[in-house]
């Protein structure tokens, strides 16, 4: 009987018993995510789960993660077979109206400017002595898109899903004050003033509204095969929306859809933030990369609005160029606010929203073009 | 195909940022094409008249 007490008591105190400093570390970081998202409202939908993945996957003997556990079997549903990042995007094409970038085409080539970061954060990681894949995974932060970057770094560097995503959602809600020094830093005060002319709105039919995400999603596919599925499902998502015949369904894809597959990302994501590989050097270094990449697709955004207000004999403010990232609509409503700081009659905002749309599809483009190029080059199966 | 980190790096950065640049010029391209080819109707709106 005194035996059989002592096991029983033994057993209630296993957990106190290997409890470690770097668990209790990562127990403080997921509650401190859990602040962040609770407290002052960065990405709460993301950060929330992500934060009490983190705790769950620490607490001593949980065996979250082990062959069996709850939090292993979404992974290994959801995440390692890359579905979960799949349906957000469903969901994100369901959300999003494209219609101020069919009024204002042009615009995209912002988008494409935007993403410059990617490239270049991919030849700082690999002069750090990230491996090829890897050093891929932590500039698709660049993206400023959290599924691209999970898509891409669950399929190409799972153990670095963890920090991967942590710093994309979090750089995403830092847009508001990651981008206006880097704004004010690349502009003069005259350019910063410019008042661009009313956006044409051109109304768009809604054949047109139809016809888009389907052309986009052969044409892309087309041209960039390995981002078929990044591509086709944003559309597919968009497609629904915007044909107006089955509303049940666009209704599900952007809200239980959406929110069932957020919830279990973010709880996977989570679940990745093990002590053992969390807690390295490299995760600091992929938390630097990351601020370095979405500030070098600000700074690269606006030196392209700066080249198209030259060539335009000054008709484009350049700070629209620093919306031409993914973070949607927030990086837009900063273009908005900082063009307003240094004139009030500039009303920057449709025109920030047409390189904010082109952003979204730019990210998706880059990913699905550096897939393709990964592919040709043979680093990635064909 | 074996290549070194830099030739990798300077590839894949040289194409993607290319490759992105052109995929999305001829995006815009369609996309002025596709309004062209279904211009707007005020019966787009819902409201018929007559």
């Amino acid at each position: 009987m005194e035996s059989a007490l002592a096991y029983g008591l033994q057993g209630l105190f296993l957990g106190v018993v290997n409890i470690t400093l770097p668990k209790v570390i990562m127990i403080l970081i997921g509650s401190g995510l859990l602040y962040l998202g609770i407290k002052k409202g960065y990405e709460p939908l993301l950060l929330v789960p992500i934060g009490f993945g983190a705790i769950l996957v620490n607490i001593p003997l949980s065996e979250m993660m082990h062959d069996g556990g709850f939090l292993r079997f979404f992974y290994n549903i959801g995440v390692s077979t890359e579905i979960f990042p799949l349906l957000i995007f469903l969901g994100i094409g369901a959300m999003t109206d494209f219609q101020p970038l069919l009024q204002n085409p042009k615009i995209i080539l912002l988008g494409a400017a935007g993403q410059f970061g990617i490239f270049l954060t991919l030849l700082l990681a690999l002069a750090l002595g990230f491996d090829k894949l890897d050093a891929v995974a932590v500039a698709v932060i660049g993206a400023c898109d959290g599924p691209t970057a999970i898509y891409v770094s669950s399929k190409f560097a799972p153990h670095m899903l963890g920090a991967v995503s942590v710093a994309a959602y979090s750089y995403m809600s830092l847009v508001p004050l990651i981008q206006p020094p880097i704004m004010r830093a690349l502009t003069t005060e005259k350019e910063r003033q410019i008042v661009m002319g009313a956006a044409k709105l051109e109304p768009i039919s809604k054949t047109t509204k139809i016809v888009f995400p389907i052309a986009v999603t052969i044409f892309a596919s087309i041209l960039a095969p390995k981002g078929a599925p990044l591509i086709g499902t944003v559309m597919l998502g968009n497609l629904l929306r915007e044909c107006g015949v089955v509303e049940r369904l666009k209704s599900a894809s952007e809200n239980e859809i959406a929110n069932i597959v957020t919830l279990l990302l973010g709880l996977c994501i989570g679940a990745t933030m093990e002590a053992d590989k969390f807690l390295k050097t490299q995760t600091l270094l992929i938390l630097a990369l990351g601020f370095i990449a979405i500030s070098l697709d600000t700074a690269v955004g606006v030196l392209f609005g700066k080249a198209m207000c030259f060539f335009t004999g000054g008709k484009v403010n350049p700070l629209i160029g620093a919306a031409g990232i993914s973070a949607f609509p927030m990086s837009a409503r900063v273009v908005q606010a900082e063009g307003q700081k240094y004139n009030k009659k500039s009303y920057l905002l449709m025109h920030a929203m047409s390189a904010n749309a082109g952003g979204q599809i730019g990210s998706v483009i880059a990913a699905a073009v550096m897939l393709s190029v990964l592919q040709g080059m043979g680093i990635v199966g064909k | 195909m074996n290549l070194d980190n830099w030739t990798f790096g300077w590839t894949l950065a040289l194409i993607g940022m290319g490759g992105t640049m052109l995929v999305l010029w001829l995006m815009s391209l369609m996309i002025l094409l596709i309004r062209k080819a279904f211009p707007y109707k005020p019966e787009d709106s819902g409201a018929k008249k007559g």
